[in-house]
């Protein structure tokens, strides 16, 4: 597997975000702290209102190395490219590593919700995902998170201590235990050891 | 590398579209896979079966199943006005050149219960086109057509009905339209004096009239790229030459190999004219 080019490495391994209140913070903790050469794509979930755009895409595109955008649909998974979900829509990741958008129901009231992503990218992936699960207040992602455990992948959960929402991350270890849990400032540290044990 | 469970729900999944293709031809095998698939594992639960292969089995021997499962297979979540910017983008840039035609078809293609329909409806009457106009409301979806065609919506989602109308330019009251009773709002039947409520499928029906307007929004994404094509295609050929096709509001002509027979009118709102030359 090694030899081969790294953009194919990146169809067949990816970490996904998922985060809601106190997100901005925490993210910036990790994203920015990503190299140029990491070589996974990063897909995101935050939990934003139902408006027509959301900010941060351009928000973090300035403060890191990696190429970031909105996520678009039918659009194929780009190694080290850092993914937003559309307000009011859903992103999942289909068998053949396409980015698709849902207008179906909200869960957990959250639209785009962060179980839609996990468990569509744990069927998707496999052994070769990680899920993060960060700050947040509600129970959103702890199914998915489960979802990613039982398909092989693995899991990392912010520590609720530092975590301004402490619902999300709680209800994550509870569904997974075997979950790392790890401060913010350490999880870009844990997401490169990720890439480089796959490559 | 996927798990063993991902692989076989993956061959159940094929399967169970192919059971429902064959019996039934009601054709879901170029949908998206992983949002049919989310929606399928909510019928399971709910049918209470324990995997894919059985709701297949429950397809191709019980007769009355599928209606019961269609549902599922077809997303019914719109709002009338979603999206006001849309609306105002269609009343203030394409009303204008509509207007040059004598008379008008608009397409408002998978229109599953009807809200896109009444909200073209309202606003083509608000900008004196309604005369002029005849819709084509289409899905695959029997029974969300029969719903468009009754044009009942519950009471609390009318508040958010009314603010998007409001925002699209509305130059009339939505309470102009609709009776409040028993919780339901009911939609003035006048509305839909002009429209032909038909079972059509983007998978394997033709173009049936050549339109000034298509309106197919947040359909799309639930293609498979060869599929969006298919569809694309059937709308560049109902089109007439520098008609309009609007898309929902995430959805573009940026991967479609029929991109080329349109061009962008406004981007931000995506809507679409089609090119003067073909």
């Amino acid at each position: 597997m090694s030899d081969e080019p790294s953009i194919t490495r990146g169809n067949q391994s990816a970490v996904v975000i998922g985060a809601s209140v106190g997100a901005i913070e925490a993210l910036t903790a990790i994203l920015p702290a990503l190299p140029a050469t990491f070589l996974l794509p990063v897909l995101v979930v935050v939990h934003i209102p139902p408006d027509r755009k959301t900010i941060l895409p351009e928000l973090f595109a300035s403060r890191c190395h990696l190429p970031v955008k909105e996520a678009e649909d039918k659009e194929p998974i780009r190694a080290g490219t850092i993914y937003f979900a559309p307000a009011n829509y859903h992103l999942l990741v289909e068998p053949d590593f396409l980015l698709s958008l849902s207008n179906d129901e909200p869960v957990l009231y959250s639209r785009p919700a962060i179980d839609v992503l996990f468990e569509s990218a744990a069927d998707a992936y496999g052994s070769d995902l990680t899920g993060v699960i960060l700050t947040g207040a509600s129970a959103d992602g702890a199914q998915g998170l489960k979802a990613i455990v039982a398909n092989g992948g693995s899991a990392i959960v912010q520590d609720p201590a530092t975590a301004e929402g402490t619902a999300m991350p709680t209800a994550a270890i509870e569904s997974s235990p075997a979950a790392r849990i790890l401060p913010p400032d350490r999880i870009a540290a844990a997401l490169l050891e990720a890439c480089i044990s796959e490559s | 590398m996927k798990s063993d469970v991902a692989i076989t729900e993956d061959l159940e999944l094929q399967l169970l579209l192919d059971a429902i293709y064959r019996k039934y031809h009601y054709d879901f095998r170029e949908y998206s896979p992983a949002s049919l698939k989310r929606r399928l594992t909510q019928a399971r639960t709910n049918f209470a079966c324990e995997s894919l292969s059985q709701l297949q089995h429950r397809v191709l021997h019980e007769p009355g199943f599928l209606p019961q499962l269609l549902p599922f297979l077809t997303v019914q979540v719109s709002e009338m006005f979603r999206d006001p910017s849309y609306f105002l983008s269609l009343r203030r840039q394409v009303i204008p050149h509509l207007m040059t035609y004598p008379s008008l078809k608009v397409w408002v293609a998978g229109c599953s219960t009807g809200e896109e329909l009444y909200s073209l409806a309202i606003l083509f009457r608000e900008e004196g086109l309604e005369n002029r106009t005849i819709f084509y409301a289409t899905d695959i979806n029997t029974d969300a057509l029969a719903r468009a065609e009754a044009g009942v919506y519950e009471q609390d989602r009318i508040a958010l009905f009314t603010e998007n109308h409001r925002r699209s330019g509305g130059k009339s009251s939505l309470s102009d339209y609709y009776t409040a009773a028993y919780g339901r709002a009911v939609f003035d039947k006048s509305l839909r004096a002009r429209t032909v409520f038909s079972d059509h499928s983007l998978v394997s029906d033709a173009v049936f009239a050549e339109t000034q307007l298509v309106s197919c929004r947040n359909v799309l994404i639930y293609f498979k790229r060869e599929l969006q094509d298919r569809a694309i295609g059937l709308f560049s050929d109902s089109l007439v030459r520098k008609g309009f096709l609007g898309l929902g509001s995430k959805e573009s002509l940026r991967f479609s190999s029929r991109a080329s027979d349109f061009t962008e009118f406004d981007r931000e709102e995506r809507i679409y004219q089609k090119t003067a030359g073909l």
